[in-house]
C-alpha cells in the first residue's frame, strides 16, 4: 500500500535513526511510501513567532504539490510537523481570509491548496490501518526480558490528535507491546519535556527531564520510547548533566518506537540507527543483540 | 366586511416607555402618521401606557369617543397584553378587539439607527390598525379544576411543597424514584452557614410526610405517562417493587440481620460506595418509608432462583414478598409540581484531578458522608487507604465556570467548602488549603461565615489547581498527593503536598430530566435544567399551564431558596385549585364543521391530541380544553377549513398587507 | 551599601495602551482572550511557568489592561515550549500557545524584545535559513544560536557537537530544496503587499 510521505527537516539532522528505523520497519511491512517531491521545511512552531500567513504557506507549498501528484493524505513521523500541518489546515478553514491569501501567494508558481490534505502519524497509520498484523507476522524475537514507558510528548497530542485519547494515549503503548516489551503504566506520557527551552536554554528546564528520567527509572523501564526526534535528543544529551546536578543515576537509553519494532524484526542495530544514540552503552548494547 | 366601514372606530397609542421606545422611535411622528388612516378616531402618545392614567386614558376614550378597536405600540404582548385586554374589558368593548404592537422588544432595543427604527415601527403599527378592523369578539372557556396535586420527587424541596399543600387540605401525591424520600439533603452532614445538623432539620420533616393523612407517599416510583391539560391531568405511575410490603414492614432490621450474606457486600448507594450494604437493607437509620428493600440485582433470590430465603422466615410480620411485581397507578391531579434535584458533576470526565485513579481524591459528597456520624467511618475522617489527613486541599470550581464542562457558576460549592474546611478543621486539626477562583458568598450571613474561616487559618489560595499527581520532586513530598497551582495573587507556582484531595464538584440536570421535560411537555434551558416562565417574574412556572418547579431541577441553587421555591410552587398551585376553575384563552382552532371532507390530515400533526374523528359525522372536531392554539392544523388543512380564532386568513393577510405597503 | 528602595510608583491611564487588547484580539489566536476569568489553570498547568516574569494568565491580564511595555519586555512569550497544556485545559478556550506567537511576531516585527534572548536568536536565525535553503539544518543552526548568544557558551557545547557531528546527526553539508527560487518567489509576494 501507497501513502504519500513529509519526513520533515528532523529526520535529515539530529533524527536520523527516526527516519533509517521508521523506513526499515516499512519496507519489512510492506509501506511503500512516496516522499513529497522537495518538499521544504514546515517552519516548526518557532516560525509562528515570526509571521502567521508565511507559516501557513511553508506548509501549504508542500500539501498543494502533494494534491497536484493526486494525494489526499500524508504521513509525518515528526510531532512538529504533524502539529504545524494541522495548524494549518485549521487555520485555513477557521479564517477563510488567511485561505485566499495563502492560495494567492501559491499561485505565484502555480499551486493551490485546498485545506483539506489528511494529516497522519505513525502511530495513527500503523494502529488504525490494520497494519499490526502486519507487524506481528514479522517479529522474530521477541523482546520479552524489557520493560520501557512510552513517552508521547506534546504536540502529537495536543490540541489536535484525533487518532488516541489525547489524556491517555495508548497507541505506542500497543505497538511496542506487540514486540513483547512489558510497557510499563507512565503518568507522565503526556508531559512537556521542553526541548525547544532546554536545548537552548539548559538552565531552565533541567527538572523537566529529571523527572520525567527519575519515574521512568522508579518503574524500573530499561529504556524510553518516544516518537518525537526533538524528545529523543532532549532526553539523551541532559541526561549527563542531570546525574550530575541532582546527584543521581538517572541515566537510560532513549529509543524511537521504530526501532524497538525493528529490534524484534531482526533488523541489526546500525541500520535502524540505533548506534547513533548518545545514551548507548556498551551493556545496553549487548542486552539488545 | 369593508375597511371603510365607518362603524369601525380605532383608538391608537404609542407608548414611550420612559426612554427605552420614545429614545429611539420618534413616537410624534408615528402619531400623527396614524391620525390620518381610515378608521382611525383617536392617536395618542403617551409617557407610559400600561400606567394607570394610561389605561384611564384609553377608557375614557372608548366611552367618549365610542371607540370599538384599540391598538397599543408598547413592550412585548407577553408583558401587557393581559393589561389592555382588562382595560378593555373595563370599559365594556370585548378584549379580543385589541392589537398590541412591540415597538420595544422588536424595535427599539434591537435598532441604533433612529430613522430607520422610526420606519419600522411604522409598517408595524398600520399593519395592526389594518388588522384590527377585522378582530372579532371571543368568549374565554372556564374547566373545572381538579383538587389534587402530583409533587415528582422526594428532596426537601418535594417534601416542603408536599407539607403545605397537605396543610391546607390538599391531597398530595409524592413519587420518589429512590426507595426513600431525603433527596441530597438527608446525606449532608451540616448546612451552612449556620451549621445546624442537616438530618435534625430535614427528618422531622420526612416523618410529617409519613404522618400526614393528606399525602400518598410512593417510593421507588417513576412518572411515565401524563396526560390532559391544567385543572385535569391523568398521570400514569410505575411503581416498582420493593419485595418488602411497607405497610406491615416496622424496619426492624431482622430480615438484614438473617440474610444469607453474613457480609455486606455491595455499594451502598446512600453512602457513595464508601461502605457495603446488603441485598436485604433499609438506606439510612432514618429512611422514609422505614422499610427494608430488596435489591433484585444483587439477591440471590433473584439471581440464582435458589436461596434459603431465611429473611423470610426472620420476619415476624410477614412483610417479605418475593412475588411483588411492577404495578402501573393512573392517577387525576389538578397541578404538578416537578422537584427532581440535580446530580453532581462527574469528576472522572477531567482524569487531571486524579479521581478514581489516587484513592485519597473525594469529591465534596463523599466528603460530607465521611464526616457524618451515622456515615461509613461513624464521622471519623479516616481515608479509603486508612490514615488520617494531616493535610487537606479543597479545590473549588470542578465542572463549572468552564466552556469544557459546565458553563455555569454552580452557586453553592463556595459556601459548601467553606462548610467542609470547616467540619475537616474540627474532625482533623489538619492543615486545610482551599483553592478557589472567586469567593462567592452571596446570601444572608454567608459573608460572615466566610469570614469566621478565615479566622481559622485556614488557607485561602486564589487559583485552580491544574493536576493531582504523586510525582514528588523533593522530600516532604514523597507518598502525598501533590497539587500544582498558580497563586495568582502572589503570582507564584506553588506546589503543595497534601494527605486528601476534595473536589468541590458542581451541580448539574439529574439524569432523568430530559425525558421528564419530554413526558410533561415542559422546556429546557440551555444547560439543560427545567426552563421557569420568566426567569424574574415566573420563577417556579413553565410553559405548560399548572406544572410547576421548585429547587435545583431549575438550576443549582442552595436549602433556603429551594425551600423558598418550593412554597412559592405550593402557593401558585393552590391558587389554581382554589379558584375552583381554569379560564382557557379562547384562541383556539375549530373546523368549518360543513367544509370538511374528513381527510383527517390534522390529526396527527396536532401535538397536543386536540383533534378526533367523528365517525358519524365523518369530521373531525377540535378539544378547545387540550388545543394550544399553535396553527399547526389550520396550515395544514388543505380544504383551508380548519380556521384559528384571533388568526383568521382575512386578519393574517391583511397585517401583512399593511406591513408592505404603508405610506 | 544601603538597599534602595525598589523603583516604583502609581501607573497612570496614559501610560497604558488602551488599543493593545484590540489589536491582540483582532488577530487569528486572539479571539477570546478577554474572556479570561484568572483562575491560573495555564499557569499551574504550564511547565515553564515558575521561571517565566510574567505567568501566562497575568500575561492576559497584562494584556487586556493594556501594560504593552510589560508585555512586549516579558520573557515569558519566549519560554512557552509550545507544548499546548494550558491550550486544552483554558476552561474559556483561550488559545493562549496562540497568543504567545502573537506577541513574539508583534516583538519582531517592532524590534521590542527583551535583549539576548537565545529564543529570539533562534527565531530569527531559523527564518533566515528557511528562506535561504528551504530547509534546517539543526546543527548549523544550533552553532550559529549559540555563537550570537555567547561565544563562550559555545564553546561549551562543543563537546556534544562533536558527538552529533561523529553519530551523523548533524550533516556537514547542510540541507537544501532544489527550487528554491519558487520557494523565494511565494514568500516575496506576501512582502510586496
Amino acid at each position: 500500500m501507497k501513502y504519500f510521505y513529509y519526513p520533515g527537516c528532523s529526520l535529515r539532522g539530529m533524527g536520523k535513526a527516526y527516519e533509517e528505523s521508521w523506513l526499515k520497519v516499512c519496507q519489512k511491512i510492506g509501506i511503500h511510501l512516496e516522499e513529497i517531491e522537495d518538499w521544504n521545511c514546515c517552519g516548526s512552531t518557532t516560525y509562528l513567532g515570526f509571521d502567521e500567513i508565511k507559516s501557513l504557506v511553508l506548509v501549504s507549498r508542500n500539501l498543494a504539490m502533494l494534491e497536484k501528484e493526486g494525494g489526499s493524505e500524508v504521513i509525518t513521523p515528526c510531532i512538529a510537523c504533524y502539529y504545524l500541518f494541522n495548524r494549518t489546515n485549521h487555520n485555513l478553514r477557521d479564517y477563510p481570509q488567511l485561505k485566499t491569501e495563502t492560495n494567492k501567494m501559491l499561485q505565484e508558481v502555480g499551486l493551490t491548496y485546498s485545506g483539506n490534505v489528511k494529516v497522519r502519524h505513525p502511530l495513527d497509520v500503523l494502529v488504525n490501518d490494520g497494519w499490526m498484523e502486519k507487524i506481528s507476522q514479522n517479529i522474530e524475537k521477541r523482546l520479552e526480558r524489557f520493560k520501557a514507558v512510552c513517552y508521547y510528548g506534546c504536540q502529537l497530542l495536543r490540541p489536535y490528535c484525533e487518532f488516541d485519547n489525547p489524556k491517555n494515549p495508548k497507541n505506542m503503548d500497543i505497538l511496542v507491546s506487540l514486540t513483547g516489551v512489558d510497557v510499563l503504566d507512565y503518568p507522565l506520557k503526556t508531559k512537556c519535556c521542553g526541548a525547544i527551552i532546554t536545548s537552548n536554554i539548559p538552565e531552565k528546564g533541567l527538572e523537566l527531564v529529571y523527572v520525567l528520567l527519575k519515574e521512568a527509572r522508579k518503574r524500573k523501564a530499561d529504556f524510553i520510547v518516544v516518537t518525537c526526534p526533538l524528545c529523543q535528543f532532549n532526553l539523551e544529551f541532559q541526561q549527563e548533566k542531570i546525574m550530575k546536578v541532582y546527584e543521581e543515576d538517572v541515566g537510560l537509553p532513549i529509543l524511537y518506537y521504530t526501532q524497538v519494532l525493528g529490534l524484534a524484526m531482526g533488523i541489526s542495530l546500525k541500520e535502524l540507527g540505533i548506534t547513533r544514540c548518545l545514551t548507548l552503552t556498551p551493556e545496553f548494547e549487548r542486552s539488545l543483540i | 366586511m369593508s375597511t371603510n366601514n365607518k362603524e369601525i372606530r380605532i383608538g391608537f397609542y404609542i407608548c414611550h416607555c420612559g426612554t427605552n421606545i420614545a429614545g429611539v422611535v420618534d413616537v410624534d411622528k408615528i402619531r400623527e402618521f396614524i391620525a390620518k388612516k381610515d378608521n382611525v378616531v383617536v392617536s395618542r402618545n403617551y409617557k407610559y401606557m400600561c400606567s394607570d392614567p394610561g389605561q384611564e386614558l384609553i377608557q375614557k376614550d372608548i366611552q367618549e369617543h365610542r371607540l370599538n378597536r384599540i391598538v397599543v405600540a408598547s413592550c412585548s404582548p407577553l408583558l401587557h397584553e393581559k393589561t389592555f385586554r382588562n382595560t378593555l374589558e373595563k370599559a365594556g368593548l370585548n378584549p379580543f378587539y385589541l392589537q398590541m404592537v412591540n415597538v420595544r422588544e422588536h424595535v427599539a432595543w434591537v435598532h441604533s439607527d433612529n430613522e430607520k427604527a422610526t420606519e419600522k415601527a411604522k409598517a408595524l403599527c398600520n399593519a395592526a390598525i389594518n388588522r384590527v378592523r377585522y378582530n372579532k369578539p371571543l368568549e374565554k372557556k372556564r374547566v373545572p379544576f381538579h383538587q389534587d396535586v402530583l409533587i415528582i420527587g422526594g428532596g426537601i424541596a418535594g417534601i416542603h411543597s408536599a407539607l403545605i399543600l397537605a396543610s391546607a387540605g390538599k391531597k398530595v401525591y409524592l413519587v420518589e424514584k429512590k426507595p426513600t424520600i431525603g433527596g441530597h439533603m438527608a446525606m449532608f452532614d451540616k448546612t451552612f452557614p449556620t451549621l445546624d445538623c442537616a438530618a435534625c432539620i430535614l427528618t422531622p420533616k420526612m416523618s410529617a410526610i409519613k404522618e400526614n393523612k393528606n399525602v400518598v407517599l410512593w417510593t421507588n416510583s417513576e412518572v411515565i405517562k401524563v396526560e390532559g391539560y391544567v385543572g385535569n391531568f391523568k398521570v400514569t405511575i410505575k411503581r416498582n417493587p420493593r419485595y418488602v410490603r411497607e405497610d406491615l414492614c416496622i424496619g426492624c432490621g431482622q430480615c438484614i440481620e438473617s440474610c444469607s450474606y453474613k457480609e455486606a457486600k455491595y455499594p451502598d448507594e446512600f453512602n457513595l460506595g464508601l461502605s457495603k450494604r446488603k441485598p436485604i437493607y433499609i438506606p439510612f437509620p432514618q429512611a422514609i418509608p422505614n422499610s427494608a428493600i430488596i435489591d433484585d440485582k444483587t439477591c440471590i433470590h433473584f439471581k440464582m432462583g435458589k436461596c434459603k430465603q431465611m429473611c423470610l422466615s426472620a420476619c415476624e410480620r410477614n412483610a417479605i414478598d418475593f412475588n411483588q411485581k411492577e404495578e402501573l397507578r393512573e392517577i387525576q391531579v389538578g397541578a404538578i409540581i416537578v422537584a427532581t434535584g440535580f446530580k453532581i458533576y462527574d469528576p472522572q470526565k477531567e482524569p487531571e484531578y486524579g479521581y478514581g485513579v489516587y484513592p485519597n481524591v473525594y469529591t465534596s459528597l463523599e466528603v460530607e458522608r465521611l464526616i457524618n456520624a451515622s456515615g461509613p467511618t461513624a464521622g471519623e475522617v479516616i481515608l479509603r487507604d486508612g490514615t488520617k489527613p494531616k493535610s487537606i486541599g479543597i479545590i473549588h470550581c470542578i465542572g463549572s465556570r468552564s466552556e469544557k464542562a459546565n458553563k455555569w457558576c454552580s452557586r453553592v460549592c463556595c459556601m459548601y467548602s467553606l462548610k467542609l474546611a470547616y467540619l475537616l478543621k474540627k474532625h482533623t486539626h489538619a492543615e486545610i488549603y482551599n483553592f478557589y477562583i472567586d469567593m462567592r458568598t452571596p446570601g444572608k450571613m454567608y459573608e460572615e461565615f466566610y469570614d469566621r474561616l478565615l479566622m481559622e487559618r485556614v488557607h485561602f489560595i486564589r487559583g485552580k489547581v491544574a493536576e493531582v499527581t504523586d510525582i514528588s520532586l523533593v522530600k516532604e513530598e514523597e507518598g502525598k498527593l501533590i497539587l500544582r497551582v498558580e497563586d495568582t495573587l502572589a503570582s507564584v507556582i506553588r506546589r503543595i503536598p497534601v494527605d486528601m484531595v476534595v473536589l468541590s464538584v458542581g451541580l448539574e440536570p439529574s439524569e432523568d430530566t430530559q425525558k421528564l421535560a419530554h413526558i410533561l411537555n415542559i422546556g429546557l434551558s440551555a444547560e439543560g435544567f427545567f426552563q421557569e416562565r420568566h426567569p424574574k417574574l415566573a420563577p417556579v412556572s413553565t410553559f405548560s399551564e399548572g406544572i410547576f418547579i421548585a429547587g435545583c431541577c431549575q438550576g443549582p441553587k442552595d436549602i433556603p431558596d429551594t425551600v423558598a421555591q418550593a412554597g412559592a410552587s405550593a402557593a401558585e398551585a393552590m391558587a389554581m385549585i382554589d379558584a375552583g376553575y381554569f379560564e382557557i384563552e379562547p384562541i383556539t382552532a375549530h373546523v368549518l364543521d360543513e367544509f370538511c371532507s374528513g381527510c383527517k390530515s390534522c390529526i396527527n400533526i396536532c401535538p397536543y391530541s386536540a383533534i378526533s374523528y367523528d365517525e358519524s359525522k365523518k369530521k373531525v372536531f377540535v378539544n378547545e380544553t387540550l388545543c394550544k392554539g399553535c396553527g399547526t392544523c389550520s396550515a395544514t388543512c388543505p380544504s383551508g377549513v380548519m380556521k384559528q380564532n384571533l388568526f383568521e386568513d382575512d386578519q393574517i393577510l391583511n397585517e401583512i398587507e399593511g406591513l408592505l405597503v404603508y405610506e | 551599601m544601603a538597599q534602595e528602595l525598589p523603583n516604583k510608583s502609581v501607573i497612570y491611564e496614559r501610560q497604558l495602551d488602551v488599543n493593545f487588547a484590540d489589536l491582540m484580539q483582532s488577530m487569528p489566536g486572539g479571539e477570546n482572550l478577554r474572556r479570561c476569568i484568572q483562575c491560573g489553570t495555564c499557569s499551574a498547568t504550564c511547565p515553564f511557568s515558575h521561571v517565566m516574569d510574567y505567568t501566562p494568565r497575568k500575561i492576559i491580564y497584562l494584556i487586556r489592561e493594556g501594560f504593552k511595555e510589560e508585555v512586549m519586555s516579558s520573557f515569558t512569550p519566549w519560554l512557552c515550549a509550545s507544548c499546548f497544556s494550558c491550550r486544552v485545559r483554558c476552561p474559556k478556550e483561550i488559545k493562549i500557545t496562540d497568543l504567545m506567537y502573537l506577541i513574539k511576531r508583534e516583538a519582531i516585527k517592532n524590534n521590542h524584545y527583551p535583549p539576548k534572548t537565545p529564543i529570539v536568536s533562534l527565531t530569527k536565525e531559523s527564518v533566515k535559513m528557511i528562506h535561504k535553503n528551504g530547509r534546517i539544518s539543526e546543527g548549523y543552526l544550533m552553532g550559529i544560536v549559540l555563537l550570537k548568544v555567547s561565544f563562550l557558551k559555545l564553546l561549551r557545547m562543543s563537546g556534544l557537537g562533536l558527538k552529533m557531528l561523529l553519530t551523523g546527526r548533524f550533516p556537514l553539508i547542510p540541507e537544501k530544496i532544489k527550487r528554491h527560487g519558487e520557494l523565494k518567489k511565494i514568500l516575496a509576494f506576501s512582502n510586496k503587499k
